[in-house]
């Protein structure tokens, strides 16, 4: 199991190094350039050769990446040029960052704990108005565009009936900040008012981005119950007489979760772009925004920086995906 | 040897421990004609006596067995008749009464082991299980029990092979567990739904051993089901050959084996390829179980029968008894005197 873990991680350190390579390139085949950016399409050829100079971009494009990933591990990802000019990146990263995995990570949760025990009950319920009202809520929820469901949610629960703040991430009351994940500061700090507040903010933009990771989950794990209901050894489980919560969660979930733990780890990649669009509407202040602008200006710190970031979240959540996978199936083990 | 229990089994006197009477088992699809899989069955086992049913593919043997345990869905199956365990109806018991009988009082042996033995927990746990659930035994307890129990049933190291998966066990040795896990809590019947099927000969025959060694030494009852001859020739006291979901003839394995009255079970015997006549064609039953007529006005077998008459398509064969035998036909077999 060990071996398998290490084995692992060796991976996604070079899986990590490739994407920072393909995306240093991307970035810097873009057309236009930092230096139109900044400077606008009249200025001088010599005003371009000197910023072009002092930004290090005239110099051959893979002198530039060593350049980069030297600094890089020693974390200095450089000063921003388009979002906050001057700043440094890795600290608007350290801002804007937590706002969107707190969001992500709230909304994976909500969408797990109720497609799963609901998917179950559909499988086990075939047919019945469980099952038909999951399927039509699944639809529905992946049919909707994020942003659209964002929209109707905030403009009911938060304006018209005023029962949930409609924007940002918490009130305007003073909390002090100690990792920028608002939730976990208030529990820190012990002001709890100041998790409760987040936590209010939190919800809106959370069901508009749960819907779809919901939606495929219960699907999933709708149909993945019902094959494994079928299974011969269901059928054992049954003539030893065992009680039906052994037989559900020994014999059935357990090997029913095997493909569920693998999309629960794919939805993560649709979940931080959804975020990127839930946060426009709620006016979260998670790298949405900061994507944006970086990327229209080619604030190469700032892009790098955050789609770095966000990519080795997907590859980490995957990691702790094998990993379970492995944990649930023994046979993954040996392989 | 002569224990108990094989005295028992002598003794055709002692009251048998589960009679099932006028058994019938209805598949209700949604859009098609209801099919009756099970068709008015009824035997008898009592303990320590080894009972076969056996019969082809969809002949309702496998449905017979599940309809005893209580295992068929609820939903599109009918299941009428009486399930008589000892005084009880099995049939009439609540799903709680059911479950706390069912891998205590009977018990069941699967036909494929890999696919019943559950992939991802080990071997071990699902003995103890049983165990738990039955006997209250605390899990710690019952691993020590569960080893002792692999060991009866032929698993060497079972200490050892406790913390296997299933998957890295043999075939055979996927069989025993199958038969441990299904012996944990000392069962008065057990149903085997053809144990040897997906194993090659030798672990056939060794496994056939096993179970024969089992019923004898702990005077359980067996109800085993199978297509194979060879395994009813090996095994069973009394034998009841299935067609289309009835008992077509039931006898001593011996008779049925010397003197076979029924035309289908004949037609099995003569499928059998067999040492000692050498350079004979194997005859083959022609036709398959799709070409049925209904039972409701004719005999079902008629159509791949070798001798049939007139009125076996028109009028319902009864199952006669007479000499310790049954059988259901109006053109037999002639005994060669």
């Amino acid at each position: 199991m060990l071996r398998f873990i290490i084995r692992r991680l060796l991976q996604m350190v070079g899986v990590m190094i490739a994407l920072s390579l393909l995306l240093f390139l991307w970035l810097r085949s873009l057309p236009g350039g930092t230096v139109s950016a900044m400077l606008g399409e009249r200025a001088t050829p010599e005003t371009r050769a000197r910023l072009s100079k002092a930004l290090g971009l005239d110099e051959p494009i893979w002198v530039q990446y060593v350049k980069f990933m030297g600094r890089a591990l020693k974390g200095q990802f450089g000063a921003s040029t388009g979002v906050l000019p001057g700043a440094d990146a890795f600290d608007i990263f350290l801002k804007r960052f937590p706002a969107t995995i707190e969001l992500s990570a709230f909304a994976i949760i909500l969408a797990v704990a109720i497609a799963i025990p609901m998917g179950y009950v559909a499988a086990k319920r075939r047919g019945s108005a469980v099952d038909n009202a999951g399927i039509v809520t699944s639809l529905v929820g992946v049919a909707i565009p994020v942003f659209f469901l964002a929209f109707l949610l905030k403009y009911f629960f938060a304006i018209k009936w005023g029962l949930l703040p409609a924007s940002g991430r918490q009130d305007s009351i003073n909390c002090t900040r100690v990792t920028n994940f608002f939730i976990l500061d208030g529990l820190l700090t012990r002001e709890f008012d100041c998790t409760w507040s987040a936590l209010k903010h939190l919800i809106l933009p959370a069901v508009a981005l749960a819907s779809i990771p919901f939606a495929v989950i219960f699907r999933i794990t709708r149909a993945s119950v019902l094959d494994v209901l079928d299974e011969d050894y269901v059928r054992t489980a049954e003539a030893k007489g065992l009680a039906n919560r052994t037989i559900r969660g020994r014999h059935v979930m357990r090997n029913a979760l095997l493909p569920v733990v693998t999309t629960i780890g794919l939805q993560v990649g649709a979940l931080l772009a959804g975020a990127v669009l839930t946060e426009r509407v709620f006016n979260f202040g998670g790298i949405g925004d900061t994507l944006a602008v970086s990327f229209f200006t080619r604030d190469y710190a700032v892009l790098q920086v955050l789609i770095i970031a966000a990519a080795a979240v997907f590859v980490i959540v995957n990691l702790l995906v094998d990993i379970s996978y492995a944990v649930i199936d023994p046979r993954v083990r040996t392989r | 040897m002569t224990s108990p229990a094989n005295d028992r089994r002598k003794g055709s006197d002692t009251a048998p421990l589960l009679t099932v009477d006028n058994l019938t088992v209805t598949f209700q699809r949604r859009g098609q004609e209801p099919f009756r899989a099970v068709d008015g069955v009824s035997f008898s086992v009592r303990p320590g006596q080894t009972v076969g049913l056996v019969g082809e593919s969809g002949c309702g043997k496998s449905v017979t067995s599940l309809a005893i345990m209580g295992l068929l869905p609820k939903r599109g199956n009918q299941v009428t008749g009486t399930v008589d365990y000892e005084g009880t109806n099995l049939l009439t018991l609540s799903d709680d009464d059911m479950r706390d009988r069912r891998g205590k009082d009977i018990a069941m042996v699967f036909q494929d082991p890999l696919s019943s033995l559950n992939p991802v927990i080990p071997v071990g746990l699902q003995v103890t299980e049983v165990l738990e659930r039955h006997r209250g035994i605390k899990r710690k307890d019952a691993m020590p029990m569960a080893a002792d129990l692999l060991k009866r049933v032929g698993i060497p190291d079972p200490n050892r092979r406790i913390k296997d998966y299933p998957h890295q066990m043999s075939g055979g040795m996927r069989q025993r567990a199958l038969i441990a896990i299904a012996l944990a809590c000392a069962p008065r019947l057990l149903i085997a739904d053809e144990p040897t099927t997906a194993l090659d000969v030798t672990i056939q025959a060794q496994i056939l051993a096993l179970l024969k060694e089992l019923v004898e030494d702990t005077g359980t009852a067996l109800i085993m089901i199978t297509h194979d001859l060879g395994v009813v020739a090996g095994l069973c006291d009394e034998v009841n050959v299935l067609y289309g979901g009835r008992i077509v003839e039931r006898g001593d394995r011996h008779p049925i084996f010397r003197e076979p009255r029924h035309p289908y079970t004949n037609g099995l015997l003569g499928s059998i390829p067999r040492l000692d006549t050498v350079g004979e064609r194997l005859t083959p039953i022609p036709g398959s179980v799709a070409d049925n007529l209904p039972w409701d006005h004719a005999c079902a077998f008629a159509p791949r029968c070798s001798q049939p008459v007139e009125v076996c398509t028109t009028n319902t064969p009864t199952l006669e008894e007479s000499g310790g035998r049954a059988l259901r036909c109006f053109n037999p077999v002639e005994v060669a005197r």
